[in-house]
């Protein structure tokens, strides 16, 4: 028992707070590499990560693709329709104000939940756990969900290896001299244009990877992804986008900090997060790990 | 023919277009309820009072807030609280809800201003979730439900608005007042600084402004404003509900604005009558509502980002000064 709680319920809202923190960083971090190099914030993140669930459903319910195909092709997938955007559409919306980039993303996640909510109604569909994962490990003072054990551990995977594709590899490090400066990395002979459409394409790629990850989880609805995007901003927000690191920490930090939330103040676990993103305002506007204000 | 004759050319132009323009929509206006279902025209003119209180923060300060729902639907739950629970007259309810919208502008806008650009828009957006997640858990509420059957009462204890033209003459009234306050400030020193700080935030902090302060003031006038529209909706329609404090709200005044024209005094109002009008028959219809405006806004962003008031404008200035140059 800790402050009249018992100790099972504690680790147990716990381990929920990591999972949504596991979805809050991966969004984040993809929300975090667009904005590096396009200088738009992704509105329709949440609606690729939805995408993912439900292609990732449709592969599973039409076509007998199970789970472990899926979460290879989705992310190609989500990515190549990412691309697709990118060239048709964003690619001219560059030299605006970046709030035009904002309304267009706002408008296209309209249209793909909408056209969800059309073909499948709102109501959830259950997504099984894949086989390998089923079942659970009782850790002796918790039993652990393996498919959720997985979730932590395959988004820890994904954050710190796109880490290292950023700060480590050759396309990073032009990803990288891009986001300072575009003109001087195109005057050298790197495809500039090439480079955003690949960084949204990615982007993409990451938002839909964690829809099929979250498919066993969540519910596959349409509406997944509206409601987590709005509380992704707010991590943001928190984190500040100048640092992929700090997009990623923030993320696992705020679920914790709601899970927690659940387990002492229930009503005020939709909140927390929104809280928090104040308190940070007041206190450094810039954010936790925020280099420009 | 020097740039500043030029100047004053085109301001005279347009100042000359924007008076036609207004007189006929006051004429049309008084004229709207003999024609058309006046519960419909009454829907518009809320929903282009808000919109035209979004523009005075998107349009002239450059301040893109997404999360106007906040104050359009916090001050339609004041409002009807007011009428339900403590029997207060329609024009005191209403004035209560625009006040409670401006309070709650000042702490949102307050923490809002404290970043800039994108980061704004985020802000708003996370603080109106914020209120909104509040508004699904606050018992006066009443949740899902929504505060129903708010009497319409009697306005000044002398005018019955049971009567459908007195409410529809009594909302043209609002509409008006709450336009006309709008006008004002664009077209004072106020307004000018305001768009100083659209054009150029840094060389309006240079010249020795305080920048955050005008921002809140606008932000805050922005926001009762907007409350005045939606405590005056939840009287037409005697309910108030969770509808009007979403995030969906919140992105549908941005299209009315967009798509009516940014910037421009008639332009969010024309918007927002079409948005509705658009809804409304989308209605009826079973084609998805969301895809509808989803779609609009992706057209509006990458070919019409003018808005249509924003084009009839250009053209009527490039004609006016094809003519001056004859």
């Amino acid at each position: 028992m800790i402050f009249g709680i018992p100790i099972q319920a504690l680790l147990g809202q716990l381990l929920v707070g990591l999972i949504n923190g596991s979805f809050y960083a991966m969004l984040s971090l993809g929300l975090a590499i667009i904005f590096g190099l396009l200088r738009i914030i992704n509105f329709a993140h949440g609606a690729l990560y939805m995408l993912g669930a439900f292609i990732g459903y449709l592969l599973l319910v039409r076509l007998g693709i199970g789970y472990w195909p899926a979460l290879v092709l989705v992310p190609l997938v989500v990515g190549l329709f990412g691309m697709a955007v990118e060239r048709l559409a964003l690619s001219r919306l560059y030299r605006l104000d970046p709030l035009y980039g904002l309304l267009f993303t706002f408008g296209l996640a309209l249209v793909i939940e909408g056209v969800f909510r059309y073909y499948y109604g709102v109501s959830g569909n259950p997504y099984a756990v894949p086989a390998l994962l089923a079942g659970g490990t009782n850790l002796g003072f918790m039993f652990l969900p393996n498919y959720r054990g997985w979730v932590v551990v395959a988004s820890l995977i994904v954050c710190i290896g796109t880490w290292l594709l950023i700060e480590k590899t050759r396309l990073g490090s032009y990803l990288r001299a891009a986001t300072e400066n575009p003109e001087l990395v195109q005057a050298f002979g790197v495809n500039v244009p090439l480079l955003l459409t690949l960084t949204y394409g990615l982007g993409a790629a990451l938002a839909g990877l964690a829809g099929i990850l979250a498919a066993p989880v969540y519910q596959v609805s349409p509406l997944m992804g509206s409601d987590l995007i709005i509380v992704v901003f707010a991590v943001v927000v928190v984190g500040g986008m100048g640092s992929i690191m700090g997009a990623i920490v923030t993320g696992y930090m705020l679920g914790l900090a709601e899970g927690l939330t659940k387990v002492f103040y229930p009503e005020a676990s939709n909140l927390v997060v929104f809280v928090i993103m104040a308190i940070v305002l007041l206190l450094r506007p810039a954010g936790l790990f925020g280099r420009d204000a | 023919m020097s740039e500043a004759t030029l100047h004053q050319e085109r301001a005279a132009a347009s100042l000359r277009l924007e008076r036609t323009l207004i007189a006929l929509a006051i004429v049309a206006l008084i004229a709207a309820p003999f024609v058309v279902y006046p519960i419909f025209v009454m829907k518009m003119l809320c929903f282009a009072l808000f919109a035209c209180a979004f523009n005075l923060l998107l349009g002239y300060t450059g301040l893109l807030s997404f999360g106007h729902a906040a104050f359009f639907g916090g001050a339609a739950y004041f409002c009807a609280y007011a009428v339900k629970a403590w029997g207060w007259p329609p024009e005191a309810a209403i004035l209560l809800g625009t006040a409670g919208a401006a309070c709650m502008g000042l702490l949102m806008g307050f923490l809002a201003i404290r970043r800039q650009g994108i980061y704004f828009s985020m802000i708003t957006l996370a603080l109106a979730q914020m209120f909104y997640f509040f508004c699904v858990q606050a018992p006066f509420t009443e949740g899902e439900d929504g505060i129903q059957g708010v009497a319409r009462g009697t306005l000044f204890g002398v005018v019955d608005l049971g009567v459908t033209l007195n409410m529809y003459f009594f909302v043209l009234g609002v509409f008006l007042i709450g336009v006309f306050a709008i006008w004002r400030i664009v077209h004072s020193p106020f307004g000018m600084i305001l768009r100083s700080i659209r054009e150029n935030e840094n060389r309006a902090v240079s010249l020795g402004y305080s920048v955050g302060r005008y921002k809140l003031a606008a932000f805050v006038m922005s926001a009762a404003l907007a409350g005045l529209a939606g405590a005056t909706k939840a009287i037409v329609f005697q309910f108030a509900t969770l509808t009007d404090v979403t995030w969906q709200m919140s992105g549908e005044v941005i299209l009315m604005t967009l798509l009516g024209g940014i910037g421009t005094m008639a332009g969010p109002a024309v918007g927002a009558g079409l948005v509705v009008a658009l809804e409304n028959t989308l209605a009826t219809s079973g084609f998805p509502v969301t895809i509808a405006t989803g779609l609009i806004f992706m057209i509006c962003v990458l070919i019409f980002r003018r808005g249509i008031v924003g084009e009839i404008y250009a053209k009527w200035l490039r004609r006016a000064e094809a003519g001056s140059n004859n």
